[in-house]
């Protein structure tokens, strides 16, 4: 009879543990028991420790070179045997890159199913309730599972993690990976970076992001000045990015970032569900936009009706004057 | 000669006013709107015009669309037929109308198998509608083939596909053999729109028709049991900063965000 929850953790490029992990553990705490998470990759068997102090009761590390640098191929035959031998009732992923790529395929190989980017969890029994973001944000779907395990994905920052307690105590598994290099149909011939400057978009307190009511690429310097002020970050709607005025990577919505900010200032955009999808956390949006009915109004706060050109440069001068005093 | 199969949804317009979306919860269904059309999934014409650059590139390409829903899909197989492609075939069975995510991906893949041999198929990244993403990877599996997703390029040449795969901080090259399943995203680029001469040459071509039958499979099970749709209440009061000038609207909001402690 399955039971407990299992926990897939990831690591960052820099070798830390995604924060993502933590708030696994602490969903995966408040609903079930034993919490057993999972580290694979390379380089990753330091981590062990860290899962046990937020919340993992036991750990099972899978510490290979044939893991790193995320391949499907690679991870999901180990993904699939822990599972297994696991035999959980709750099986958890973050929706990231990795999590969207391999939760559905072990899905597929466990027989089983995957809600995809659930935003709340919870137990009836031994049936999971999960619950999720639909139709671009304008809907919320709960779904029951029909096999086992049930494997859910979890929005980033949806979930609290636990107090770390450095005093836990918990078991920890070395496992290899046993996979052939043969297995790995795919090949990573290259990877480049392209990232705007200054803060991390998913980590900074304040956003300012613009959309197609700038007009133009150019329309972004403006808000660059003002993120820089506030010590924040751009970010951009998918339209703007998809016309190519700003990096791919500052993209905020469904299909891009999910942003937390405290302070979140949206200029020139309308505020399709899809992009207010990416801000569906955060409590405080500020709306600069010249049309009084745009959609994003209704989620703002703080709304000005006006043109952004005319009113970005005096904010931003007040904002400096503020901070200074 | 490359064989490419496209899968494509159809979707309630994404471009619905949020203000005319409504759900029944009792038949835990999206209402539709009077005289807004449904629309192929936008991964889905993505995944299209993935499949005609590399028609562009290589002349004998062939391009088979492939829908799996009931007879409204019909318009948007004639959609992506417009855009170019060669070839649709819509499976069209009531057995499948209340599928889920993985009897759609058996119903793809079974007909898939029946359109064999194939070189590459595309699939969105996910639909519009119920934003699952996971169907690409999963008819990937059960056709035991490998599968790059979330990409935002497609190359094809003998016996191998190269994509970029668009990741959080920039983008990787991966490339597998064929035959291969690839799943595209919006970076890829805005899908072309067919011209009045095409719709008139779509609006000729035949549509294949299968059921459940014809896929050789005699009933489908679902695995998750949809309990509850409802819309969020995500309103908020809106405080609007009014003013003479555009600066003294500046400076009011910049005022009441320091009141706030917001910066």
């Amino acid at each position: 009879m399955a039971s407990g929850v299992l926990v897939f953790g990831e690591a960052t490029e820099d070798g830390r543990l995604a924060p993502v992990v933590a708030e696994l553990l602490g969903a995966g705490s408040r609903l079930g028991t034993p919490v057993v998470c999972a580290l694979l990759g390379s380089g990753v068997e330091p981590l062990a420790q860290e899962c046990v102090a937020r919340g993992a009761d036991k750990v099972i590390v899978v510490d290979d070179s044939i893991l790193s640098g995320y391949q499907a191929d690679a991870c999901l035959p180990v993904a699939e045997r822990i599972s297994r031998e696991t035999d959980a009732a709750v099986v958890l992923f973050g929706q990231t890159i990795v999590g969207r790529d391999i939760a559905p395929r072990l899905a597929q190989r466990l027989g089983t199913a995957v809600a995809m980017d659930c935003v709340a969890l919870e137990m009836e029994g031994d049936k999971l309730v999960a619950e999720r973001p639909c139709y671009g944000g304008n809907a919320r779907a709960r779904y029951t599972f029909n096999g086992m395990p049930q494997i859910a994905t979890v929005r980033v920052k949806a979930q609290e993690p636990l107090e770390r307690d450095d005093s836990r105590q918990g078991e920890i598994v070395k496992q290899a990976a046993d996979v052939s290099p043969d297995a790995v149909r795919t090949r990573v011939v290259s990877r480049r970076k392209e990232q705007a400057e200054g803060a991390r978009l998913e980590d900074a307190s304040v956003v300012v992001s613009g959309g197609r009511g700038l007009g133009g690429p150019e329309g972004f310097e403006p808000l660059e000045e003002l993120a820089e002020v506030l010590g924040g970050a751009v970010g951009a709607s998918r339209a703007v990015c998809d016309l190519g005025w700003y990096p791919v990577g500052s993209q905020v919505g469904l299909t891009g970032k999910m942003v937390t900010p405290d302070l979140y200032i949206a200029v020139g955009i309308s505020g399709a569900s899809q992009h207010m999808a990416g801000v569906s956390q955060v409590k405080n949006i500020v709306a600069i936009n010249k049309d009084p009915e745009a959609g994003i109004i209704k989620s703002a706060r703080f709304a000005v009706v006006g043109d952004w050109k005319e009113i970005l440069p005096p904010l931003t001068e007040k904002v400096r004057e503020l901070k200074a005093s | 000669m490359p064989h490419i199969i496209c899968c494509v949804k159809q979707v309630p317009d994404p471009e619905t006013p949020s203000s005319q979306f409504k759900v029944d919860s009792a038949t835990k269904k999206v209402l539709p709107v009077p005289g807004i059309q449904p629309v192929p999934s936008q991964f889905d014409t993505l995944a299209t015009e993935a499949a005609l650059r590399i028609k562009d590139k290589v002349a004998d390409t062939t391009i088979t669309l492939l829908s799996v829903g009931p007879d409204s899909y019909r318009d948007s197989l004639k959609h992506c037929l417009a855009m170019g492609a060669d070839e649709a075939v819509h499976v069209n069975d009531p057995a499948l109308y209340e599928a889920d995510h993985w009897a759609t991906a058996e119903a793809l893949a079974a007909a898939i198998q029946k359109l064999a041999p194939y070189d590459l198929v595309i699939c969105g990244r996910q639909a519009t509608d119920w934003d699952m993403g996971v169907v690409g990877a999963t008819v990937g599996e059960i056709l035991g083939v490998p599968v790059m997703t979330i990409t935002k390029d497609v190359q094809y040449e003998d016996g191998k596909v190269t994509v970029e795969r668009v990741l959080p901080d920039g983008f990787e090259t991966v490339e597998a053999p064929t035959p291969c399943v690839v799943t595209v995203s919006n970076e890829l680029g805005e899908p072309r729109y067919p011209q009045l001469r095409q719709i008139m040459m779509a609006a000729r071509k035949q549509v294949k028709a299968w059921t459940l039958a014809d896929l050789g499979l005699a009933e489908i099970k679902n695995r998750v049991a949809l309990r509850e749709l409802f819309v969020p209440d995500t309103s908020v009061k809106t405080e609007f900063i009014e003013g003479e000038t555009p600066a003294e609207q500046a400076e009011k909001l910049a005022l009441r965000l320091r009141e706030a402690k917001l910066i």
